[in-house]
């Protein structure tokens, strides 16, 4: 019997819309309990210092205030957070994990470290409070720009010479050999800066010690619901029953909500039992740009090797990758740099080697692309360079390195952020590149429009980029699908949801398999009540891993709803079928029981069950896939640059991706757009501005630009489909791939638009700016 | 402490409020509509936009104490229950407008004014009208075809 697909692949409406439409969904900062205290932090105003004193005893006396803490007060308690991310098994490396704390001691290292936490009966009360308290620090020089960060004397960790954070060496082939007999060896600085995610939403956090039931609710902005748990528990000597994690709603999240255990999500628990008390704290707009981790920088220094026709026989990259203050993420973000860096081409050889550095500037951790943009970044660059040197077209330098399509799965031979090689699982890259070049009008724009549109005095041009992303990477998630004795069908499952449709996304995929409306469906993500196991929300894998499991949890109470409806009609299971929330029997009117009923049954009152025979209709399955799926895509725009204000005007954008099967082509291309949007912000608009003191310049959103319906353009959007084999649903993620190739699309066709190439002005940096754009093209004026 | 009289989607509170109280503080932990979100609290990001008087305001930017004898209008008051949406939340539901749905609110309401004002309005006025709302998940353009969409069945 086939299993219907109506809803797989549909542009269909999401369940969760209404309840977010009417102001009913629960937000973290929606939670409101009794005898609740709120929870205000002092922070460092210095990036670097050593603390001489912290004197509490004025917040102390403060009316309204309960109680005021420093690290002192955590005794046995405080202890630097867990490695999240161990370093992948790659030879020779050099790893230093020190990890941040939850209120600092004897030393601050960064502007915006917590220092203190007042709990008071009210936020306006704590904040208040928080200028009672008298600091002494004894400043130290500040650690911000890289190279000096590893030849100066300041450390930001006393015992970390040369505040070496980490360094990887990868490499395949041989480079030095590829070198010697390349025609062209292209060599170039790039510097890539990425942003904060700057969800709408901030974080935060509340904790709730119910001592009659033993048990610690927290209610938390968290990517990462089943971690936070298990860690929360070990750290308070609590059983993991214990402690119960929601994330309920999240607004937003794009990386950096995951970060475990952020100081406020080790604090505020704590703090709950001991007053046994309900405590909220919600970080606001200037404390999220301090106190929640950022992307940040690399420097590269790279070379191209390539032969007479522009083919590529090898790379070379030397980079620095800022990882701030501390290092809990491990080396994600540098090595999917290095790996993305390869792209859709066959590179022969590459030899890469990235410094990790701490500085006294916030932690650096995942951002929406997670360190893939700045690979992409340096390649996509160094084909610019090449193409215009070699007089290759753009277009036509990257066709003659890509990946033919029966070369998959293909091994770059390095090793990838899920620890296993990085292997593409499939793809088909040229007719993604034909269809973008379609869509963009590339030829007819070269050939005439652009000619016509500068005799015209006009500044038009044209930028096409290429990218492969690593997606839906493991170890696994689960899901428990259940049917209700009222029919409709509950999914549970432990990743958590910041917008991503997966209320809906799950429905889809367990309506088909149970026969069911997509609205009968109901969804809980995040919630450690309702599932305890997996790992989270990131690296583009909720759809690929979290999906798959929800459709083998479906198809498995599918086999228990036939067995069941055999035994209740007395036939063969072949002679049953599913639909419209019932099974039949097939050419046998009114032989149907509903689903409801059926669950009913699964659960007897009375009478003998067979040995081995499960309750209900109910099953919880595991999906984990050896390694990620690799999706693909092409960008390509039509800018037109002001030359006298450099403001910009997209005249044309253009996406087509590759992510396999797609689930709900509505919520893809909301992902897309959203991906694309904080691209166009990364490229031209958000840059984090820190000075020689590590204080940042532009800490809120008049001053830290977060583009606008009037910046980002409006996309047309064109899918191919590749199925990966390393999934039974053939799904490749997508949540990150829209805002991965935006920087080398924007600085292609800037340079188009002002003809910089051909006036030796090479844009290689990230993020620009009119007045970025002012300062590197001054020279011409 | 200030007394006020405000009413909010037609109903009337008589309140005591501190001064410094801010308005979307007052509307979200003392009223407890806590649809009226609260994004950066410096008035640029538009997530607590609020109704005040049939004007669009920031509800960050204002105190609770400015609102005595006035009308403020919140998301909870755009529909008659989660059945029965307003053209502009339908249309938000049915153009996929929306992922997290933190900014959502600010958006609706004042898109729901700019449509008032401006009833057929192209797609260049709507991107400038969303241009104080920021939204970080969707990109805006599902925002600005949902605005399109609603403007249109509001016409007939």
């Amino acid at each position: 019997m086939n299993v219907a697909t109506r809803n797989f692949g549909a542009p269909i409406r999401r369940n969760e819309d209404p309840r977010l439409l009417c102001g009913q969904a629960l937000f973290v900062d929606d939670v409101e309990l009794p005898g609740m205290l709120y929870a205000a932090f002092l922070r460092s105003n210095v990036a670097h210092a050593r603390i001489r004193s912290i004197d509490v005893a004025a917040a102390r006396a403060r009316d309204g205030v309960v109680a005021v803490y420093t690290a002192e007060d955590l005794g046995a308690y405080w202890a630097p957070g867990p490695l999240l991310v161990p370093p992948p098994p790659i030879e020779g490396i050099t790893f230093n994990q020190r990890t941040q704390v939850p209120l600092a001691k004897h030393k601050v290292r960064h502007v915006g470290e917590p220092l203190a936490v007042v709990l008071a009966q009210s936020r306006y009360l704590a904040e208040d409070a928080l200028n009672d308290i008298a600091v002494e620090l004894d400043p130290l020089p500040a650690v911000v720009d890289l190279e000096k960060a590893l030849t100066g004397d300041a450390r930001v960790h006393d015992d970390v010479r040369g505040n070496i954070a980490a360094r990887v060496r990868q490499s395949r082939g041989d480079y030095a050999a590829a070198r010697s007999r390349a025609k062209h060896v292209i060599a170039r600085r790039f510097l890539y800066d990425h942003g904060a995610s700057q969800p709408i939403e901030t974080r935060g956090i509340v904790a709730n010690w119910d001592a009659r039931a033993n048990q610690l609710t927290i209610w938390d902005t968290t990517q990462a619901p089943v971690f936070l748990r298990n860690g929360l528990a070990g750290m308070l000597g609590l059983s993991e029953r214990q402690v119960r994690v929601i994330a309920p709603f999240v607004g937003g999240g794009f990386g950096p909500k995951i970060m475990l255990f952020y100081p406020e999500e080790v604090v505020i628990p704590w703090a709950a039992r001991r007053h046994n008390r309900p405590i909220k704290w919600i970080e606001d707009r200037l404390e999220h740009f301090f106190a929640t981790t950022h992307e940040r920088g690399q420097t590269h220094d790279a070379e191209i090797a390539l032969d007479a026709d522009g083919r590529i026989l090898g790379v070379k990259d030397v980079f620095l990758h800022d990882t701030g203050a501390y290092n809990p993420y491990g080396l994600t973000v540098p090595i999917n740099s290095q790996c993305t860096l390869l792209g859709p081409y066959v590179i022969p050889s590459y030899d890469s080697t990235f410094t990790a550095v701490f500085t006294t500037k916030p932690i650096v951790t995942p951002y929406r692309g997670a360190g893939r943009q700045h690979g992409v970044f340096v390649i996509e660059r160094l084909m610019d360079v090449a193409a215009h040197e070699l007089k290759i077209d753009r277009v036509e330098i990257r066709r003659r390195n890509l990946i033919p399509p029966d070369a998959f799965p293909y091994n770059n031979e390095i090793i990838y952020q899920d620890f296993a090689p990085l292997a593409y699982d499939s793809g088909n890259y040229e007719p993604i590149l034909d269809k973008a070049l379609k869509m963009i009008g590339y030829e007819t724009f070269i050939a005439e429009e652009q000619k016509k549109l500068r005799a015209q005095g006009r500044h038009v041009g044209v930028g096409v980029a290429c990218y492969v992303e690593g997606t839906g990477i493991g170890p696994y998630e689960g899901a428990k699908v259940q049917v209700q004795a009222n029919g409709k069908v509950s999914v549970a499952t432990g990743i958590g949801t910041q917008g991503q449709g997966h209320f809906t996304s799950f429905a889809q995929i367990v309506a088909d398999q149970l026969g069911v409306d997509v609205p009968d469906i109901d969804v809980v993500t995040g919630d450690t009540d309702q599932f305890y196991w997996g790992a989270g929300t990131f690296a583009s894998r909720g759809a690929v891993v979290a999906g798959n499991a929800v459709n083998e949890a479906a198809k498995a109470v599918r086999q228990k709803i036939l067995k069941l409806a055999a035994e209740h009609f007395e036939c063969a299971e072949e002679d049953l079928e599913i639909g419209n929330g019932e099974v039949s029997v097939v050419g046998v009117p009114g032989q149907a029981i509903k689903l409801g009923a059926l669950a009913l049954k699964a659960n007897p009152m009375r009478g003998a069950v067979k040995p081995g025979t499960e309750p209900g209709l109910e099953s919880t399955q595991y999906f984990g896939p050896p390694s990620g799926a690799t999706a693909s895509g092409v960008h390509a725009m039509i800018v037109e640059v002001d030359p006298q204000t450099f403001t910009l005007d997209v005249l044309k954008y253009v996406v087509v991706h590759d992510c396999g099967t797609v689930i709900n082509p509505l919520i893809l291309a909301g992902q897309i757009h959203g991906g694309v949007a904080q691209g166009v912000g990364n490229a031209f608009y958000e840059q984090l501005v820190f000075d020689d003191d590590g204080q940042l310049l532009n800490a809120s959103l008049a001053d830290y630009l977060l583009p606008t319906a009037l910046e980002v353009p409006h996309m047309d959007i064109a899918h191919t489909v590749t199925v990966s084999p390393l999934n039974p649903l053939g799904i490749k993620g997508a949540g990150e791939a829209g805002a991965i190739p935006v920087g080398p699309l924007f600085a292609q066709a800037i340079e188009d638009a002002l003809g910089l190439r051909d006036r030796n002005v090479e844009l290689n940096e990230i993020p620009l700016s009119p007045g970025r754009l002012f300062e590197l093209t001054v020279k011409l004026r | 402490m200030h007394p006020i009289t405000v009413t909010v989607n037609g109903t009337k509170y008589e309140r005591q409020v501190e001064d410094r109280l801010l308005l979307s503080d007052f509307l979200r932990h003392d009223l407890l509509l806590a649809g009226t979100h609260v994004g950066c609290e410096h008035g640029v990001c538009g997530a607590c936009t609020v109704i005040f008087d049939g004007a669009p305001v920031r509800s960050c930017l204002m105190f609770a104490a400015q609102t005595d004898g006035h009308r403020i209008e919140t998301v909870e008051g755009l529909a008659v229950d989660r059945d029965h949406l307003h053209p502009l939340q339908q249309a938000m539901r049915d153009c996929h407008g929306l992922q997290c749905g933190y900014c959502t609110p600010g958006i609706l309401m004042t898109m729901k004014v700019f449509l008032e004002e401006t009833p057929n309005p192209d797609e260049a006025q709507i991107r400038e009208a969303l241009s104080g709302n920021l939204c970080r998940c969707t990109g805006y353009q599902h925002i600005v075809e949902a605005v399109k969409l609603a403007a249109e069945r509001m016409r007939k």
